[in-house]
């Protein structure tokens, strides 16, 4: 692994992915709204939209992410899918189906918009979970410094501003 | 078996005993990814799109990101060690018992095979009735079986905490980085 610094240093790959990172959250997106009619769904969309994040974080240094997306912002949001996708369950109880029976949601139709309006809430609930554990772990690994060697190695993975030498 | 899978499980094949082989864990956790984006590629042939989506992002993507994280912490070279029987022995004897037991699926496509006539061709026909929503895939995860991916999320979540409770992360918290209390 080269040092951050280096990395930063090269015109190549910061351009590269400061194109590519805007393309991979949309794409991330898209995999998620669009799930219902292709490929993908929540657990990918998350997935995708985190390594986006991360493209980012690996050319520009996790502390430049760390501004937009915080350790404690991440934890929030695994927490928040996990609740959004169990609200939809009980919501529907409310509504008068049974646990996570969406087509109680609208009560109004015979349920082809309870099954919609659920499906695409509790898949952005796991989309969320995924992409905040996701980067919640990268985190974790960042963070993280060699125990045993004597000299204190900068963790490689941009985790560190550039100014920064030790 | 039609040439392109046999091109792309050849080529797997390759990699794993490189992988297996190799002492640079740089190059080593590189080829995983690789690996992981061939078995997206057999998955794509075998129409399993879903599947493939996820070996590609989480394999080949994050997986890739978390092995070089972890690689950082440690040494880049494996450390010798001298070759022992007995675990080969168990792992040969594994893989000649999987591939026995490949003998009695039924040939890969068969439309005859128990799995097409059990639940697939009811699942098949009502779902588009009862779900409205084309991809099947996602009203059987979502819907059907919509406890099922509950737990999964489940899982994940309680598998992020796990990550950060051991290994902590960013050494604090919030931002003030000032100071580090980890030698």
């Amino acid at each position: 692994m080269r040092p951050p610094s280096r990395v930063r240093e090269m015109p190549i790959l910061r351009v590269v992915a400061r194109a590519l990172a805007p393309v991979i959250l949309l794409f991330g997106l898209y995999v998620q709204f669009h799930g219902d009619f292709g490929p993908g769904g929540g657990f990918q969309a998350g997935v995708i939209f985190a390594a986006g994040l991360i493209i980012f974080a690996l050319t520009f240094g996790a502390e430049a992410l760390r501004q937009v997306v915080s350790v404690v912002l991440t934890e929030r949001l695994m927490a928040a899918g996990v609740l959004l996708y169990g609200a939809v369950g009980v919501l529907a109880m409310f509504l008068g189906g049974e646990f996570l029976n969406y087509s109680a949601l609208d009560p109004l139709t015979t349920g082809h918009h309870g099954q919609h309006l659920g499906i695409i809430a509790i898949e952005l609930g796991v989309g969320i979970a995924v992409a905040a554990t996701i980067m919640r772990v990268y985190y974790a690994f960042v963070g993280r410094r060699p125990e045993s060697d004597g000299e204190t190695r900068e963790p490689s993975l941009g985790a560190e501003p550039g100014g920064r030498t030790s | 078996m039609p040439p392109v899978e046999l091109l792309l499980m050849l080529l797997l094949l390759a990699t794993a005993i490189v992988v297996a082989r190799l002492k640079d864990l740089f190059a080593a956790a590189m080829l995983t990814g690789i690996a992981s984006l061939l078995a997206a590629g057999l998955f794509v042939l075998m129409d399993a799109v879903d599947v493939a989506f996820t070996e590609a992002a989480v394999g080949a993507g994050v997986g890739t990101v978390l092995f070089l994280g972890a690689l950082s912490l440690t040494s880049r070279r494996e450390k010798q060690e001298r070759t022992r029987i007995l675990p080969i022995l168990i792992v040969v004897a594994t893989g000649a018992a999987l591939i026995y037991g490949t003998w009695d699926m039924p040939a890969y496509g068969d439309p005859d095979a128990v799995i097409h006539h059990h639940l697939a061709p009811d699942l098949i026909a009502e779902t588009e009735n009862k779900i409205h929503i084309p991809n099947i895939v996602t009203a059987i995860l979502a819907s059907f079986r919509g406890y099922d991916t509950l737990g999964e999320v489940v899982v994940i979540f309680t598998a992020g905490v796990g990550v950060a409770l051991l290994l902590g992360g960013l050494g604090l918290r919030r931002s003030d980085a000032g100071t580090e209390e980890e030698s």
